[in-house]
């Protein structure tokens, strides 16, 4: 495969800024404002003004067909925009797309910004799509039929990796208690309270085999993220990330058309971004992995080849919590301190704050920041996946 | 006492017609390519093997095996009021999948792999096939 458009486009940008505009509750903003607050924060961040913002990317825009609306609502006339939409993970897919645009000189400085208000917006998370008539579509169609809810179809997929690999909801259960761990250092999560594998299991069922812990809370939440030149970043006060490698994949839509339930397309988008930034797995000092759910880590922790397949459970049991071989979401992650239906921006936030190594000393891998932080997102029915692996500005 | 609510359904894909009239007379109808001879399922329009547009009906047996479930106890309005039940997706003799439920088994005994074969149940607007274990 050949990335060389892409490598060049990152060589010539830099990740500069990125900041959150609230969570997990904020029953005083609407999604507008989530965007609108995002983008000054992450700008305030990077050390530059609206005025410069000459891209904007969203999926979730808060304003009237998307960028567009919002772009109005600034006050800006941007050059380059884009709105793809795939679920979590399109806030992965934007940072490829804005720094083509930057590398390419459509624009010079592009916003990626994003707000939802999953619970505050009495949108309870992931709709059911049967719930008010009209043509269904394709796959959430033909599942609907079976009464099948977004949790359901995860389910399947831990189901079946059970089935073939032994693993275990003990298993399963040790992701969302090191999720948690670094939740209850981080002031802003949904939940703080430490938790144990028995909690796990002994929470209530949701969709066998995930319990109530296995999911991700319902949050309100944005923010934005800043990318621009290499050069104009050499005169910016605070330290900027690298873009190293990136790939991406879109394996089905609804969890009935995935061929196998125990492997994603995260084993062809984390290879591709592997290769284009040569390195390995092992070199990989902290990751940000989308955790809809603990089976979504359990397979990316697979399929990224951090680990072999089928080896999930064992590895996990040592590996994730930070002071381990792998740090991840350590943030607290979308199991326990934000996830408001499309994560996908709050990894590229956590990544950069990894990499200066800034924030409570606790919860920094490495104080002064790791070399390599990777991203990864997940869209629809572990359906759209985006692997961008970050580095230091050296 | 909450008030029983119907299961939400939506509208069928236009090109799925004749699955929904055969399954009213309890056929289980799938899709087969008469250029490349694959079946599959979902109906389109389209094969997704070979790219063909000739894609005709066909009658399936209505055999298959248990790839994968769920029993759900959280969800859906609708769904949820009877109990907890399974969702499941169904290898197909026809090697094609099929998301539907397993009933006329109690759920603690559905299992990865379990042979079943198709029944026909009425929900809301439709007639579905579901699959129960073979006798």
């Amino acid at each position: 495969m050949n990335h060389q458009v892409l490598k060049d486009a990152f060589e010539r940008t830099r990740l500069v800024g990125a900041a959150v505009s609230d969570y997990p509750l904020t029953p005083d903003m609407t999604e507008l404002d989530h965007h609108v607050v995002g983008i000054r924060n992450a700008l305030d961040d990077a050390g530059l003004k609206l005025t410069d913002v000459d891209g904007l990317l969203t999926a979730s825009g808060g304003g009237p067909m998307g960028s567009m609306g919002l772009a109005e609502y600034l006050g800006i006339r941007p050059r380059y925009v884009d709105g793809t939409s795939v679920g979590g993970s399109s806030f992965v897919y934007h940072a490829a797309r804005a720094a083509l645009a930057v590398g390419s000189g459509l624009c010079e400085v592009a916003v990626v910004a994003m707000g939802q208000l999953g619970r505050s917006g009495g949108n309870r998370g992931y709709r059911f799509r049967g719930r008010g008539g009209g043509p269904g579509f394709g796959s959430f169609f033909w599942d609907s039929l079976a009464g099948l809810p977004l949790v359901g179809a995860y389910a399947m997929a831990a189901q079946r990796h059970m089935h073939e690999f032994g693993t275990t909801s003990e298993d399963l259960a040790q992701i969302a208690v090191a999720t948690r761990f670094h939740a209850s250092m981080n002031p802003k999560a949904q939940y703080q309270d430490p938790i144990t594998v028995d909690d796990v299991l002994s929470a209530r069922w949701v969709a066998e085999p995930l319990h109530l812990l296995d999911c991700c809370v319902v949050s309100d939440g944005g923010g934005a993220y800043v990318i621009t030149t290499a050069e104009r970043a050499r005169d910016l006060p605070k330290p900027a990330a690298r873009l190293l490698g990136y790939g991406e994949r879109i394996g089905h839509a609804g969890i009935g058309q995935m061929p196998d339930f125990t492997q994603t397309v995260a084993a062809d988008s984390g290879p591709a971004a592997f290769e284009m930034a040569g390195l390995k797995p092992g070199d990989i000092d902290c990751a940000q992995l989308y955790d809809s759910f603990t089976i979504t880590v359990l397979l990316l922790l697979e399929d990224l080849g951090f680990c072999p397949k089928g080896e999930g459970g064992r590895f996990l049991r040592e590996a994730l919590r930070l002071g381990g071989p792998l740090p991840i979401n350590t943030d607290g992650g979308g199991l326990s301190a934000c996830h408001p239906g499309m994560r996908g921006m709050f990894l590229v936030i956590e990544a950069l704050r990894q990499i200066r190594g800034e924030g409570d000393p606790r919860t920094v891998v490495r104080p002064g920041g790791v070399d390599t932080c990777l991203v990864h997102g997940v869209g629809g029915q572990l359906s759209s996946h985006a692997t961008l692996i970050l580095g230091k500005d050296q | 006492m909450t008030e029983r609510r119907e299961k939400p359904f939506l509208d069928p894909p236009e090109e799925s017609g004749p699955f929904f009239d055969a399954a009213r007379e309890h056929k289980l109808l799938v899709q087969r390519c008469t250029s490349c001879g694959k079946h599959q399922f979902y109906p389109r329009k389209v094969c997704i093997a070979c790219g063909s547009t000739d894609v005709e009906w066909v009658e399936a047996s209505g055999k298959g095996t248990v790839h994968t479930f769920t029993v759900v106890h959280r969800g859906i309005p609708g769904w949820v009021e009877d109990g907890p039940y399974v969702a499941a997706v169904i290898d197909l003799e026809e090697g094609v999948r099929m998301t539907s439920n397993v009933v006329d088994c109690p759920r603690e005994d559905v299992k990865v792999g379990m042979p079943v074969e198709v029944t026909f149940v009425e929900e809301g607007k439709y007639v579905l096939p579901r699959f129960r274990p073979v006798a």
